[in-house]
């Protein structure tokens, strides 16, 4: 279990989370966008692919294979990095990585470190980190630039900053960017970006060290690969001294054959686009005759939990290669955004990913908090069973007894009518009478006694009188004797 | 060929609406079917979803015996037939005893409208229901069971009903069984979201294939003081549009279920 | 144990192998070596002229432009004319690479020319790419002495030159040409897959070209396939 004490998770207050968020009119405004934009684009990309389903078994397929055998791909890789002059370094949790990465940084006497964006980064509280140590990171893509200035997290895995309008943004760049004249014009998008261009091209210039993620590790030939659209992760991993990979162990694929396929399908199911701008194969430092590039090559290869996941139930968790398509397709997603899960991962993938992570005693919502609609899955570039997998973190915490007590309550009453079908028929027949009865004039109830999650908000509908059954046996004669089982009463 | 048919009527028609139940039978009587019903309660969804798989467990088993008489098992309800075609198996499995028996029982369980369609090829229907409908897709029946033109199909053969599509016809509504009263607040903005995609075809009639769904979507609906009737679409396709809309008061004389399935003027033909 | 150990030792409890296993060990030795490939999609599959056509329409898609030349002695006008026709100042930096070097810049008059990795302060630069993809309108460029990887990011206009047949139909043949050019197993420092300019939807959603790296990207196929 990974220490989370410079990320604190607030999963355990989802609800409230999620309640803030629904009130978050900022919020709710940007939240549209997700709903309509990727969820089309991913559509359209799809359909220009004849071979994209095919393309997402060979994808998981893929994945499977590799983390079947991690173990020789993680040595085979290894090899290669450091036949090219790289590092490979381990580490075990996330705070091993942190000390890691501030070692290098010492080493090379580090002021400032440019960052591409990174998952991992934000999952072991990197920056928080570096910072109190006397390092600057610097963000460089352009939403987690924006969040870092907010001192957020991401809320996406793919478009950090979805969360917010142009008008915040434009606030903080006002708010940050102070030399620069009170009275210029931010209002479009284009202005802001192109004011985050020139700070930032200072800052890639300046950094001493930069430190990216990995979208993917290859075997064959020890590359690292990240993917962008900006081309920040380029300029972070060219200009300085040293660059730092920071990646998790379930990173690796085989060849570069293996890469294409997953190519194939990474950027179509996250922005919708056949490739995302910039794919960069890293392989070792700068070499001898070349004149630009970094003069190290730095791979810290995280684990924090993920080959005990190899294990159980949630192995098919590491096939994940984040392109947020579950998030973008969630209906739950939609509605409070990506801070309300309260920690790194949100969305579907969070839901699994997080209690993995951080424990299922504090991110016991995230599982729960799904109606198992199955879009998530449906949309998986790697055909991951999010909602299965939700379902058994449920069933781990009712067996750990970790579900709330009304819940398990409810539940026991529930299954005690349920297993006795001639009881339930009792029970359900003398309900539906008196429901029926109180209910008779409207046809609904605007409030009913243990019903107010449903009541608050919608109406219920009286129930039309008598149970099905009840009146089923009355018109066609007593009800088919269960096989095995003695007939109850009549009704 | 008569089929034989055990109808699981799902725990919420049973109590809520059983005119749901008498119109599924007699979509499938007008297809030349043999229904029963054998004594039931539930598919043992709620501890399924709870992460109570021992209490999931011995519903199963119980259901899986009550229906074991029948050649069939037809249930009007995607997310219940999802429970008894998909996770039966998965609940068993590894199971040297029960899995074989649960793999034959999903083999054997039908949603009732791919059922009318897929097995006894019913592809018209002889109701008259004078509405413009829409329909929204179940996420069980659509992502689990696959239907999706099946009921449209169908819906499209009843005379004097106009079909037409929502936007977003297959987003969840928000239901999610105990997750709307666990997390009301985010049911409620999603279910808002569909109540405003409904309102937006302009039509008079909400249809669905759930029984939980349309609850959910018809309380919205009449909260919020829509003037759109809500049904379940076996009530649609047998003609059985006496009994008033989900949620709505039964005028003078009270409700009698019973009746109405003798006064219907649909027949399903073949 | 070190890190290292702890992390194998504990990938092979949870798989439950020693990492000695003869099948396992050649089935990884066999796919490195063999690198099968999987499903490859039918679009790049086309004759050289229809790949062309394709490369260059998504080129376009990703917001790029193209143009086609005879030869390389056409480069520089056409180079000179994109500068002129986008009102940039008539200076662009290249590498070493020995196709643009052998190109005859002087026919372009006053087109300035330098040589080199970008200090960031063109505000054009030119490049010779290693390999195209029909698929995607993806261009391939390797690092090195002859195209300086930070000519492909830094300048806020990138022109990339590539040789007709160097267009290949998808990922995979452009994969098997690195491996032949660079051996087995082997890759240069940075390999840069490059389709259309730099952009970001960061702020609403809204596409916006030109983020960090180049505004623009000119390819110019050379000759024919």
């Amino acid at each position: 279990m990974t220490d989370v004490a410079t990320h604190a998770a607030t999963s355990p207050r989802f609800k409230d989370n999620a309640k803030s968020a629904l009130a978050d009119a900022d919020l709710q405004n940007a939240l549209k966008f997700v709903e309509v934009n990727f969820i089309a684009r991913r559509r359209e990309a799809a359909e220009r692919l004849p071979e994209f389903d095919a393309l997402r078994d060979s994808a998981r397929d893929i994945k499977d294979h590799t983390l079947a055998h991690l173990d020789l791909y993680l040595e085979a890789y290894e090899n290669r990095v450091v036949e090219r002059g790289g590092h490979v370094h381990y580490a075990v949790t996330g705070e091993d990585a942190r000390q890691i990465i501030l070692d290098i940084c010492r080493k090379l006497g580090a002021r400032t470190v440019t960052k591409g964006k990174s998952m991992v980064a934000e999952e072991i509280g990197l920056n928080d980190f570096l910072a109190a140590q006397g390092i600057t990171p610097i963000e460089t893509d352009l939403g987690e630039y924006i969040i870092q200035l907010r001192h957020e997290m991401p809320s996406h895995i793919i478009a950090p900053a979805v969360h917010l309008t142009k008008a915040q943004i434009e606030s903080d760049f006002r708010r940050v960017h102070a030399h620069l004249p009170a009275g210029r014009n931010l209002v479009e998008p284009t202005s802001l970006l192109t004011e985050a261009r020139a700070v930032l091209r200072e800052k890639f210039l300046a950094a001493d060290v930069g430190i990216t993620g990995a979208n993917f590790l290859v075997a064959e030939t020890g590359s690292s690969v990240i993917i962008t659209n900006e081309g920040n992760g380029d300029l972070t991993q060219t200009l300085p001294k040293a660059h730092i990979v920071l990646a998790s162990i379930e990173k690796l694929v085989p060849t570069l054959e293996d890469l294409s396929q997953l190519l194939r399908v990474l950027a179509r199911s996250a922005t919708g686009q056949d490739m995302s701008v910039y794919t960069t194969l890293s392989t070792g430092p700068r070499r001898p005759d070349d004149p630009d590039g970094p003069g190290e090559y730095h791979v810290v290869l995280l684990d924090n939990g993920r080959s005990s996941m190899l294990a159980g139930e949630f192995r098919d968790m590491l096939r994940c290669i984040r392109c947020g398509a579950c998030m973008n397709h969630c209906p739950i997603y939609h509605a409070v955004g990506g801070h309300a899960y309260g920690w790194v991962y949100p969305g579907p993938m969070g839901a699994v990913l997080t209690p993995s992570l951080i424990g299922i005693d504090k991110a016991g919502h995230l599982p729960n908090a799904s109606t198992f609609c199955g879009r998530c899955e449906e949309v998986c570039p790697v055909r991951i069973p999010l909602p299965r997998m939700m379902r058994s973190w449920r069933e781990r915490e009712f067996e750990q007894h970790l579900s709330p007590a009304t819940v398990r309550s409810g539940l026991a009453f529930w299954g005690f009518f349920a297993k006795r079908p001639w009881l339930y028929g009792v029970a359900t027949a003398l309900a539906a009478r008196l429901l029926a009865l109180a209910g008779r004039t409207r046809g609904r109830f605007s409030w009913l006694p243990l019903a107010s999650g449903w009541t608050r908000h919608r109406d219920f509908p009286a129930p039309q009188g008598g149970t099905f059954q009840a009146q089923w046996n009355r018109q066609r004669g007593r009800l088919a004797r269960p096989v095995g089982q003695a007939d109850g009463p009549n009704l | 060929m008569v089929r034989r048919i055990g109808l699981l009527v799902t725990c919420l028609v049973d109590l809520i609406r059983p005119s749901v139940g008498f119109a599924t039978a007699k979509l499938m009587e007008d297809a030349g079917c043999i229904v029963e019903v054998p004594r039931q309660s539930c598919c043992g969804q709620p501890a399924f979803n709870s992460g109570d798989r021992t209490a999931a467990r011995e519903i199963a088993r119980q259901v899986i015996e009550a229906f074991a008489p029948y050649e069939y098992v037809v249930v009007p309800s995607g997310s219940c037939a999802g429970m008894l075609k998909v996770h039966y198996p998965e609940l068993f499995r590894g199971d040297p005893n029960w899995q074989p028996r649960a793999d034959a029982f999903a083999e054997k369980t039908y949603e009732l409208v791919s059922f009318l369609v897929d097995v006894c090829r019913v592809d018209r229907v002889a109701a008259r229901v004078e509405a413009v409908a829409t329909y929204h897709d179940s996420c069980s029946s659509l992502r689990e069971l696959g239907v999706r033109d099946q009921p449209r199909r169908l819906l499209a053969t009843v005379q004097g009903l106009r079909l037409t599509e929502m936007r977003d016809a297959d987003v969840c509504c928000g239901f999610g069984g105990a997750f709307c009263v666990k997390y009301p607040e985010i049911s409620n903005a999603i279910v808002s979201k569909k109540a405003a995609a409904i309102a937006a075809t302009g039509a008079d009639l909400l249809l669905a294939g759930d029984l939980g769904c349309l609850m959910n979507m018809a309380g919205k609906l009449q909260r919020d003081g829509a003037n759109i009737a809500v049904r379940h679409v076996a009530e649609v396709l047998a003609g059985m549009t006496q009994e008033p809309a989900i949620g709505m008061p039964a005028g003078p004389p009270p409700c009698s279920p019973p009746h109405a399935a003798e006064s219907r003027e649909g027949e399903v033909k073949r | 144990m070190t890190p290292r150990e702890l992390v194998l030792a504990t990938v092979r409890r949870s798989l439950g192998v020693t990492g000695a296993e003869a099948t396992r060990r050649s089935e990884v030795a066999a796919r490195l070596a063999g690198h099968p490939p999987g499903v490859v999609p039918e679009r790049g599959q086309l004759e050289p002229a229809g790949r062309l056509d394709l490369f260059a329409r998504m080129v376009k898609a990703a917001a790029g432009t193209v143009e086609r030349v005879a030869d390389m002695a056409e480069i520089p006008a056409a180079v000179a004319a994109f500068l002129r026709g986008h009102n940039l100042p008539l200076a662009i930096r290249h590498g070493g690479d020995p196709l643009l070097s052998s190109a005859p810049w002087k026919l372009a008059g006053t087109l300035e020319i330098r040589q080199g990795a970008s200090d960031g302060a063109d505000l054009a630069a030119v490049s010779h790419a290693f390999a195209a993809v029909a698929e995607t309108g993806t261009l391939v460029l390797t690092s090195g002495a002859d195209n300086p990887t930070t000519l492909n990011f830094l300048p806020d206009v990138h022109i990339v030159v590539v040789d007709a047949c160097d267009v290949v139909s998808d990922f995979e043949s452009a994969m098997a040409r690195l491996r032949s050019r660079f051996g087995a197993g082997v890759m240069p420092r940075a390999v840069n897959m490059i389709t259309g300019p730099s952009r970001s939807a960061d702020i609403e959603q809204t596409l916006i070209l030109g983020a960090h790296g180049p505004r623009k990207l000119h390819v110019i196929v050379v000759g024919k396939p």
